[in-house]
């Protein structure tokens, strides 16, 4: 019993997400930004503030965070920031449809080729599925970027 | 040994009571650390329960054939059982409600709205379950009746010269406390609390969700004027609940909900009410819950609180030796009078994360704020993980756990 070493726990803690959550790279509050909104979930208290820049085109030229809450939602966080960089608010929302699905179910039924390649990054966090009530911790940080998107303030991930 | 020696508490028979511990989660044996969110049952309430539906079942207090009868006994004992268990001196003090929220609930409505008076003062604490936040915040925004918050010292424990301050104007007309913390464990001052309550005036209603588990609970030596408390926690079912009030002030209190079972006599122009406690309990009742409860109560006084509390507190003292002794882990709450509830925070590793991987090795836990929340921002904390302990809690469960967290710490700082 003593001897566990969590070698079945790397589904849903990959490299990546020990990397991202320990040392992320976008965890700062923008100077200047455009949009900004916050998200919290109330069963658990995380809470995620995200900041947006745009270009003038309106595709996200910045992203930051803070966030209070787990390694999976910090790398979330994280690798969405990375991912996102360039994206048109349209295409950001097609990303997080299929994102919600992979940490859903573990698949992207809907992913088609101009997924691929954004989905193949944010793939480390498709171990969620396995874990019903962390699913909102990855899905959190998303539900923020969308609400900054769409102008409103708050969201949470109920 | 001589005649007053406790009798021997044989936890790995007590385990043999609980059917769902002598299962394996994910392979590991089930190492249950959760009890303060809600406890295992005994073959004894199940049974109970089952044996009620199978052989014995009608509604209650209004049938005249042979089963209802025979079911309002057996219901009935319930509230005889609970009076017996917290030393009430009359069966009609004890109301049967539907969890202790609803007890709380049920005192914001009646005591509040009925018996306080706008410009008077609720007080509560820092270290309070939302389930004795919220209720006076509605009667607050509603009534015009003021919320006050007793604060506490960093070791967790209530800070009594300022609650007696917050007392001193006279203007407190209930004093709503925890008498065990769900979270950090402090078992409050009562005798003191009560004293200086009641020299200022003030009713005291305690949270007895934890406490009732750990300890026994004589109210009449206690000497406050209310105390609430749940099923579930006690190993009894889920679904029931229950505040004791003194019978003169239940009898100044009106109805919380309407309905059958609560009235004397209804007509279209006006209704009358029951007497106490029947008149705050409309509908038909936890029937079978009820049922469970006493077989629950039976059970813990089988076993005696004196032989549960010395083992609880043998617990406490091996998991806070074994878990101080882990870099990095801070056991939050330091208070000298506790009960068998252990939080505490790991530097590498945020309590969601632990708790998922000590979920991994079988072990459950509770993560996140408790549904305490203004006292995590007290803490400055956003989640502990927490530790609870029941009758059926080992030493060698306490054992894993530590063991196991180190190489959590080990997981999340590579």
């Amino acid at each position: 019993m003593s001897g566990a070493t969590f070698d079945d726990m790397r589904d849903l803690y990959q490299e990546v997400i020990l990397d991202h959550g320990r040392n992320p790279r976008h965890a700062k509050r923008l100077d200047d930004f455009d949009s900004t909104a916050k998200g919290d979930n109330p069963m658990c208290g995380d809470r995620v503030q995200v900041w947006l820049k745009f270009t003038p085109a309106g595709a996200i030229a910045a992203t930051g965070f803070e966030a209070r809450g787990c390694a999976i939602s910090v790398a979330s966080a994280d690798l969405m920031a990375e991912t996102v960089q360039g994206r048109d608010p349209a295409d950001t929302r097609a990303l997080f449809a299929a994102f919600r699905d992979m940490a859903r179910t573990g698949t992207c039924p809907a992913c088609d080729a101009a997924l691929t390649e954004p989905m193949e990054r944010l793939a480390p966090l498709s171990g969620v599925h396995e874990y019903p009530s962390r699913v909102k911790c990855a899905t959190l940080p998303w539900h923020a970027l969308i609400a900054a998107l769409d102008g409103t303030k708050e969201t949470s991930s109920e | 040994m001589n005649a007053l020696s406790p009798p021997t508490f044989d936890v790995a028979r007590i385990r043999r009571d609980f059917p769902i511990l002598s299962q394996t989660i994910r392979g590991k044996p089930f190492v249950f650390l959760d009890s303060g969110a809600s406890a295992q049952k005994p073959t004894a309430v199940i049974d109970a329960m089952r044996n009620a539906m199978e052989t014995q079942y009608a509604n209650v207090h209004r049938g005249l054939h042979w089963m209802s009868e025979r079911t309002t006994e057996a219901y009935e004992a319930a509230r005889d059982a609970i009076a017996t268990l917290m030393n009430a001196s009359d069966r009609h003090e004890i109301v049967i409600t539907g969890s202790v929220t609803g007890s709380f609930n049920l005192m914001a409505h009646s005591f509040g709205r009925g018996v306080l008076k706008p410009g008077q003062a609720v007080l509560i604490s820092a270290m309070e379950h939302h389930s004795n936040i919220v209720p006076w915040q509605m009667l607050r925004d509603e009534r015009g009746i003021e919320l006050r918050v007793a604060p506490i010292t960093d070791a967790g424990e209530l800070d009594m010269d300022a609650f007696e301050a917050l007392l001193a104007d006279g203007k407190v007309g209930l004093v709503s406390i925890t008498h065990m913390s769900n979270v950090l464990g402090t078992v409050t001052p009562a005798a003191r609390i009560v004293d200086l309550a009641h020299r200022y005036g003030a009713k005291v209603l305690f949270d007895g969700a934890q406490a009732i588990v750990h300890r026994k609970v004589d109210v009449q030596a206690l000497g406050c004027d209310f105390y609430a408390w749940t099923g579930h926690k006690l190993y009894g079912p889920t679904g029931i609940g229950v505040l004791w009030g003194r019978r003169e002030l239940l009898e100044q209190m009106p109805p919380f909900m309407g309905g059958g079972d609560m009235i004397s006599s209804v007509s279209f122009e006006k209704s009358t009410w029951a007497q106490v406690p029947h008149k705050f309990e409309a509908g038909t009742p936890a029937i079978l819950e009820g049922i469970g409860l006493k077989a629950a109560i039976d059970y813990v006084q089988a076993i005696g609180y004196d032989a549960i509390a010395a083992h609880e507190a043998s617990l406490v003292d091996h998991a806070l030796a074994r878990l101080s002794a882990i870099p990095g882990l801070t056991v939050i709450g330091r208070a000298q009078d506790r009960g068998g509830v252990v939080s505490f925070t790991l530097d590498k590793a945020h309590s969601h994360d632990v708790a998922t991987l000590l979920d991994r090795q079988g072990i459950a836990v509770r993560a996140g704020h408790h549904c305490a929340e203004p006292l995590m921002r007290r803490l400055g904390l956003d989640s502990t993980a927490r530790a609870t302990f029941g009758m059926y809690t080992t030493r060698e469960e306490i054992d894993v756990l530590a063991d196991t967290l180190l190489r959590v710490r080990e997981f999340f700082s590579k």
